[in-house]
């Protein structure tokens, strides 16, 4: 029975790095219409900028959590005004491709430096050690990741579906050419949505850092995942990303339970299947 | 309908001839398409002028080319002195000018009070949210609805206006009456009456002529992306064979 707990706290916690992933994604292809590949490799940088703050500024976890996602969606904003923006409007495949070579073009950088071996990253001091809640043990570090992911998670919510900038992202993402028209600057919202959903990876790769070690591929692995979790949950659906990212992280979980060896392909099965089904995914609008 | 009390608007400032909107050989293509050919017409300070013709004349693209919606334009564009045919959507908005779309753009992922607040106050002179729901009761029992759950003439209404808080004086309507039902039209034209009085400048898109004949100062022909005549109001009843001719009926 442990074992099965110990599995699901496993779920939660790839479930909270699916929904802290898939959200980024999720508005950047809906206000930018790209899928960006590069999503991987920017939650590898968050980490390595989580590394980076301690070991060379001596900056620890607490810093990193507010610096990490600031500088690195710096650095993504960068990206959408001297590449992204020249292939806005174009199909989708265009922001497929340059976002792929992107992420290879990091990842490489990375590896040249880095090699492919990780780099450890120490818990902070304040999230060591355990609490037994009675059915099972539970390392206080990876609550935290629960915890605070799912609160990042609902504040991004609220702030797109609820607040008046919500609505001009919402809008622009349905009209871009009216919402200018009506005085609004879309293509600076445009960049700061990049930004937003870049520091978002960030963060994700920042939580990530203590438990999955530091290392220049860790984002190669994560984001065909990710990608299948927003076709399940359905591009641009924000509460779609966060329900399905941490239900996907779930599933995964109980599968290496009772059946390992479908772990791995779990979600691409239901991937498949949601696609036959349901193509704008569970709970996307229609195109 | 209610007699509503508006503040006294003082008009934004024309230019001193009270030529609020001077359009010179205006072109305007969609890609490759060249749309308009050479558009002149003016519109005065606190005057409704009316742009009449058959399908795929170019009005629309006259409206969103003014708006700076096009990429590609050429000619002028002045409106209160200022050129705005290299000016981007948000700095022409900015200025003063306001569009409401043909196809309203009510934008689904919206309710209604998100949409009505959408367009940001660019100066000072627009109606306050009490003075809206004056002119338009219906919007204020439907806030918390989604947008696009709105039949068309609420949707219409809700089009209007939005841009009406904005500040903006100069305001183009394309089409506000098609599809709708005659009740609504009539609104419609008792609200453009009612912005007339309180000074604002409004240029007109419209297919129905009888509608257009109640609140229009002046008419413009387009046919083939360029006007080919004009006339005034009190013009228009000889002009009426004419115009018949110019729009097909």
């Amino acid at each position: 029975m442990q074992a099965l707990y110990a599995q699901l706290l496993v779920g939660l916690i790839n479930g909270s790095f699916y929904a802290l992933l898939s959200l980024g994604l999720a508005v950047i292809f809906g206000m930018l219409n790209i899928i960006n590949f590069a999503h991987g490799a920017l939650y590898m940088i968050g980490a390595f900028c989580a590394y980076f703050l301690l070991n060379i500024a001596g900056l620890g976890y607490w810093w990193a959590l507010l610096l990490a996602p600031i500088i690195v969606g710096i650095f993504g904003m960068v990206l959408e005004r001297t590449m992204l923006q020249w292939i806005a409007g174009l199909d989708h495949l265009y922001g497929l491709l340059l976002t792929f070579g992107l992420a290879l073009i990091l990842q490489g950088v990375f590896q040249n430096f880095f090699g492919s071996s990780g780099l450890p990253y120490a818990i902070p001091d304040q999230l060591r050690g355990g609490m037994n809640l009675g059915f099972m043990f539970l390392p206080i570090y990876r609550g935290w990741v629960v915890v605070f992911s799912l609160v990042v998670c609902i504040a991004t919510w609220f702030l797109i579906e609820r607040t008046r900038l919500g609505a001009y992202l919402r809008a622009a993402t349905e009209n871009p050419t009216l919402v200018r028209a009506f005085g609004i600057n879309v293509p600076r919202m445009i960049t700061l949505t990049y930004g937003l959903g870049v520091g978002l990876a960030a963060l994700a790769g920042v939580l990530s850092a203590p438990i999955n070690q530091v290392r220049p591929l860790m984002g190669e692995n994560i984001i065909i995942v990710v990608f299948a979790v927003v076709v399940i949950g359905g591009m641009g659906s924000i509460m779609g990303s966060i329900i399905t990212g941490f239900a996907l992280g779930v599933i995964e979980g109980l599968t290496k339970y009772f059946y390992p060896e479908a772990s791995n392909t779990v979600v691409f099965v239901l991937m498949v299947l949601v696609l036959l089904v349901k193509p704008t995914g569970l709970t996307g609008r229609a195109a | 309908m209610p007699e509503v009390t508006m503040a006294t608007r003082a008009p934004a400032a024309a230019s001193d001839a009270g030529t609020v909107l001077g359009v010179k050989s205006l072109e305007a293509w969609y890609g490759e398409s060249h749309i308009l050919h050479g558009m002149n017409f003016t519109v005065n300070a606190g005057e409704v002028v009316t742009l009449l013709g058959r399908n795929g004349a170019g009005k629309t693209t006259t409206l969103k080319s003014i708006m700076g919606m096009l990429a590609k334009r050429a000619g002028s564009v002045r409106f209160n002195n200022r050129e705005l045919i290299r000016l981007t959507s948000d700095r022409i908005a900015r200025l003063g000018v306001a569009l409401c779309p043909e196809e309203r753009g009510i934008f689904s992922s919206l309710d209604v009070r998100e949409n009505l607040l959408l367009p940001p106050v660019v100066r000072d002179g627009g109606l306050s949210l009490e003075q809206i729901f004056e002119l338009f009761p219906n919007l204020k029992e439907r806030l918390s609805s989604q947008g696009t759950k709105l039949s068309g003439g609420e949707q219409q209404m809700l089009a209007i206006a939005r841009i009406l808080r904005t500040g903006a004086s100069f305001l183009m309507l394309d089409e506000p009456t098609e599809g709708l039902a005659p009740v609504i039209i009539q609104q419609i034209g008792h609200t453009i009456a009612r912005l007339k009085k309180e000074g604002f400048t409004i240029l007109l898109v419209e297919q129905n002529f009888r509608f257009a004949s109640t609140v229009a100062d002046r008419y413009y022909v387009v046919e083939h992306g360029k006007v080919i005549d004009g006339f005034s109001n009190a013009e228009l009843p000889a002009n009426m064979d004419k115009l018949h001719g110019y729009l097909g009926v």
